[in-house]
């Protein structure tokens, strides 16, 4: 229990002193650094005690003071958006918040929520899973940030200073999924969840330019749409089932048709969360922010929470319309997000449709309610926390030492910067590639919705799979091109930069190989547990075994190309140009006999794939498939 | 021991097989085109030609690269003709074409750079139809092992004649075939030279030559799997399907113009909803 309250205390605690310490010192460098490794170290701790225990914990069933406390910092919250929402005069966000609040302190101050008993605290294998993605990808994040933000100011000199106060949010941000995640009683998921809206917000706007103010609002409108849902959600279940923990909730038996209102608010809370159409675009915008908060809201925390509560609803979506509704939103937003990707040619841009695209393949999955798909879900979530981090921090500190995130600016970066080149590369085959990580969850993903006969589904995975593969694939060859008498740059990335990507790149090959073990030891636990019964073995062993021959054979084939080629010096010539080379392969001779740069440009194909073209009729979509199937689900209930 | 057996013929016949195929496939276009053709055994003279060759290359990381084409093509038939899982059998065929692009793209060179972009479009135009073949296996055989839907009690054909006709077409693309050879075909293009191998030279074009030979006998392998099933006559079936779909593929390569690439995604996506996915819904309502 100690430990328990170190990881949700802690960050808090770090953070108070933080806002203190308002410039960048070595003290502060220091200091942060202690608070990272204090946070993976007790999350270690923690989930190599619990899985020796191999049973599940509850806690805390009685509660009436941290109750009292947890209502006061929640009208401490509200007057805090209030204040926001008065100052840049947003009157929905007000309105929004208001409603939400007033629900939670009413359920209180009548005592309805009083006398329900149930353990506040729950630890099962799903929480130690999220403990371990936030603790270590989290805190990686933040030691970067330390480098990072140093960095960030010497180029941004029209920002000013606040890292203080960004440190603090960082810290924060992680206490709070650590509350959400390790919490059971729905009141305080709220809370935390209503924290990380807030966290995110202040996050986005930390530069206070126009663009970035506008951005963080719309973040907080939506994200508090959701919390609109959720508080709904919790007052139903409270006066109707005298139900108020989560654990309760999914195990309801008897709720009859009215239950899926109650289901559907909160998937809607989860669908918001986690970006998905017509949600999607608060995230997109929230890339204006120091990478940094890009990292952690894409990676391990914010998005995840929305899907981490969709997970644990799952078993609540198996054959009825929300889980359909929740299983289709997820699909569409695969697709229609990763053909978007494909006309991107800002790093962060890409990336972030990629995260909306992946959250919609896991939501999907979340959707069909069956074990394989929940399965492959949680795999996915882990994969890509670790992956998409490593991508985002590699695009910051590439943008810090080339003054550009722009892909076509990363041509020939193999030979400018070898080392982010490579940590990329590592990276951007974790996202797609077999035999990485997130191929795996996706070919166990498309098993199983063959397996529940959804092919509405089967026909988005296949072809977002397709567009998929062409935006990272085209990004690979980016960095892959060589290009000629190139300098290698100076790099700018610090110390704790390194530990931080090198650190990550090894997890995502670790991922790889050790995933049959997270599969057998905490997926498979956690889903026999919340689905019960015997598991059908998803991706055999044999298979399994020539993935990790796959993974060898990239490794020796430098020495089999020597092999092949040898006795034969080869021969090195310039690229072929039609003759008209100026030199080298980077300037050619045009007709006028003037030499001319080269310039290799990827394919973006605007016409159809373009924002213009998409991304309005996308959200119109997915919103008139929320509208129709939640009417459904509404009209059949009353 | 079966699986052992298969990987060694495959290593061994493939690239003869896929060489003789090469043969016959210029000596029966020369014969469409009213030509004599060069003998059967052209193709092997070329690539022992090439393999005297000097190594040229336009940097260090492209010979590499194309070195991954080949072992992880090699890699894709063993798994198939061994019985393997015909989903991971894709995925890596997948990572081989994906090593042959980043071949081209290190290039840094325009044509290759292009004929880069187009094989990545094709990849992605062919991809869908790709899953789905795998998709329509395991759903009337109950098993993604190549093993076990060579050995059902009916030949998959039966059930999946839409996919079946969806594959013939971007068997199309993936054989380099008129009106899709946007990347690269054995005749140079006018706009881009040779497009994907426009670097590649000497020994190393003999890797890649080599790699197509044991991609073409994997791809009418699982032409052939189509027909196979449990009576071992039906191997004889399935090889009488695959000499007529190269023929047929021959044929079409001969008759149509090089397509523009817009016209290629649209059609073969169309190509792929209407043979592929109905195909698998009205399989999803009978089954």
């Amino acid at each position: 229990m100690n430990i328990i309250a170190l990881l949700i205390g802690f960050p808090f605690l770090a953070a108070l002193f933080l806002f203190f310490m308002k410039k960048q010192s070595r003290f502060r460098d220091i200091y942060v650094l202690v608070g990272c490794v204090t946070i993976a170290v007790a999350v270690v701790w923690f989930s190599i005690r619990d899985l020796f225990a191999d049973k599940t914990f509850s806690y805390l069933t009685h509660t009436h003071v941290l109750d009292l406390v947890m209502m006061g910092a929640e009208i401490g919250l509200f007057l805090l958006i209030l204040f926001f929402a008065i100052r840049y005069k947003k009157p929905l966000v007000a309105v929004l918040a208001a409603i939400q609040s007033g629900m939670m302190v009413w359920l209180d101050v009548t005592g309805k929520s009083e006398g329900m008993e149930a353990p506040h605290i729950f630890v099962d294998k799903l929480t130690i899973m999220m403990c371990l993605m936030i603790g270590i990808v989290g805190t990686l994040i933040c030691l970067y940030a330390v480098g990072y933000m140093k960095e960030y100011h010497v180029h941004h000199k029209e920002v000013k200073d606040r890292s203080g106060f960004f440190f603090a949010m960082l810290f924060i941000f992680l206490g709070a999924m650590f509350g959400l995640v390790l919490s059971n009683n729905l009141m305080w998921i709220y809370f935390f969840w209503e924290i990380t809206s807030l966290c995110s917000f202040l996050l986005i706007g930390y530069t206070k330019t126009e663009e970035a103010i506008t951005n963080s609002f719309r973040a907080l409108w939506m994200n508090l749409l959701g919390g609109l849902g959720f508080a709904g959600a919790i007052t139903f279940s409270v006066i109707k089932y005298d139900v108020i923990d989560l654990r309760g909730f999914v195990a309801i038996d008897n709720g009859g048709k009215l239950l899926l209102i109650p289901v559907l608010l909160l998937a809607i809370a989860g669908l918001t969360k986690s970006a998905q159409l017509p949600f999607s675009r608060w995230l997109l915008g929230a890339m204006v922010a120091p990478t940094p908060t890009s990292a952690l809201l894409h990676s391990a925390t914010m998005v995840k929470a929305g899907v981490y509560l969709l997970i644990r609803l799952s078993p609540m979506f198996h054959g009825n319309l929300v889980g359909m509704l929740v299983s289709t939103i997820g699909g569409f937003t695969f697709l229609a997000t990763s053909m978007l990707a494909i006309s991107q040619s800002d790093g962060k841009k890409v990336l972030a449709y990629s995260t909306i695209s992946n959250l919609g393949l896991i939501t999907a999955c979340a959707g069909i309610g069956m074990h394989e798909a929940v399965w492959a879900g949680i795999l996915l979530m882990l994969f890509h926390a670790v992956s998409k981090s490593l991508m985002f921090l590699s695009v910051g500190a590439v943008e810090n030492s080339l003054g550009s995130r722009d892909i076509e600016d990363m041509h020939g970066l193999i030979v400018k910067l070898p080392g982010l080149a490579f940590v990329m590369i590592i990276g951007i085959a974790g996202m797609f590639l077999a035999p990485f990580g997130m191929l795996i969850s996706k070919w166990a993903a498309l098993k199983a919705f063959v397996d529940t006969n959804s092919m509405l589904l089967v026909v988005f995975l296949v072809f977002g799979s397709a567009t998929t593969l062409f935006y990272w694939t085209k990004w690979l060859g980016k960095l892959l091109a060589v290009i000629h008498n190139s300098a290698h740059l100076k790099s700018k990335v610090g110390r704790t930069q390194w530990i931080s990507l090198a650190s990550q790149a090894i997890l995502v090959i670790l991922l790889c190989l050790l995933f049959p073990l997270i599969s057998t030891h905490l997926v498979e636990p956690f889903l026999a547990d919340m689905f019960g019964g015997k598991l059908p073995a998803i991706i055999s062993a044999g298979n399994t075994k020539i993935m990790v021959m796959m993974l060898f054979a990239i490794v020796i084939m430098p020495i089999g190309v020597r092999l092949l080629t040898f006795g034969k010096k080869p021969k090195i010539v310039m690229s072929y140009m039609g003759g008209a080379n100026a030199g080298d392969d980077r300037n050619f001779t045009d007709s006028f006999g003037e030499e001319k740069n080269l310039y290799l440009a990827n394919w973006y194909m605007e016409d159809y794939f373009g924002e213009k073209v998409l991304l309005r009729p996308s959200i119109w979509i997915a919103l008139a498939i929320l509208l129709v199937l939640s009417g459904i689900v509404v009209g059949g209930v009353l | 021991m079966y699986k052992a057996i298969a990987i060694l013929l495959y290593i061994i016949l493939g690239p003869l097989l896929g060489g003789l195929l090469a043969g016959f496939d210029r000596k029966l276009t020369a014969r469409f085109q009213g030509r004599k053709g060069p003998p059967l055994l052209q193709p092997f003279y070329d690539v022992k030609k090439l393999f005297s060759k000097q190594v040229v290359i336009v940097n260090n990381v492209q010979d590499f690269l194309v070195a991954g084409f080949l072992i992880f093509v090699v890699f894709t038939g063993c798994l198939f003709f061994s019985g393997g899982d015909i989903l991971l059998v894709f995925f890596a065929l997948t990572l081989a074409g994906i090593f042959l692009m980043m071949s081209a793209s290190s290039a840094n060179s325009p044509y290759s750079s292009m004929g880069s972009q187009r094989e990545l479009l094709q990849m992605m135009a062919y991809e869908p139809m790709v899953l789905i073949v795998a998709i329509g296996f395991y759903m009337c055989t109950g098993s993604f092992s190549v093993y076990d839907i060579a050995r059902s009690d009916v030949p998959s054909i039966v059930y999946l004649p839409g996919i079946f006709i969806g594959f013939l077409y971007i068997l199309t693309i993936k054989l380099r075939k008129s009106p899709f050879d946007l990347s690269t075909s054995h005749h140079a293009h006018q706009e881009m030279v040779k497009g994907i191998t426009t670097e590649i030279s000497g020994t190393i074009l003999a890797l890649v030559e080599l790699a197509h030979w044991y991609e073409n006998i994997f791809l009418l392998g699982v032409v052939g799997l189509f027909f196979l099933y449990a009576p071992l006559w039906s191997a004889g079936m399935a090889v009488l399907a695959c000499v007529i779909a190269y023929v047929l593929e021959v044929f079409i390569d001969n008759i149509f113009p090089r397509v523009k690439w817009q016209f290629m995604l649209k059609l073969t996506w169309m190509v792929t909803m209407v043979a592929g996915v109905l195909n698998l819904i009205i399989l999803d309502v009978i089954k």
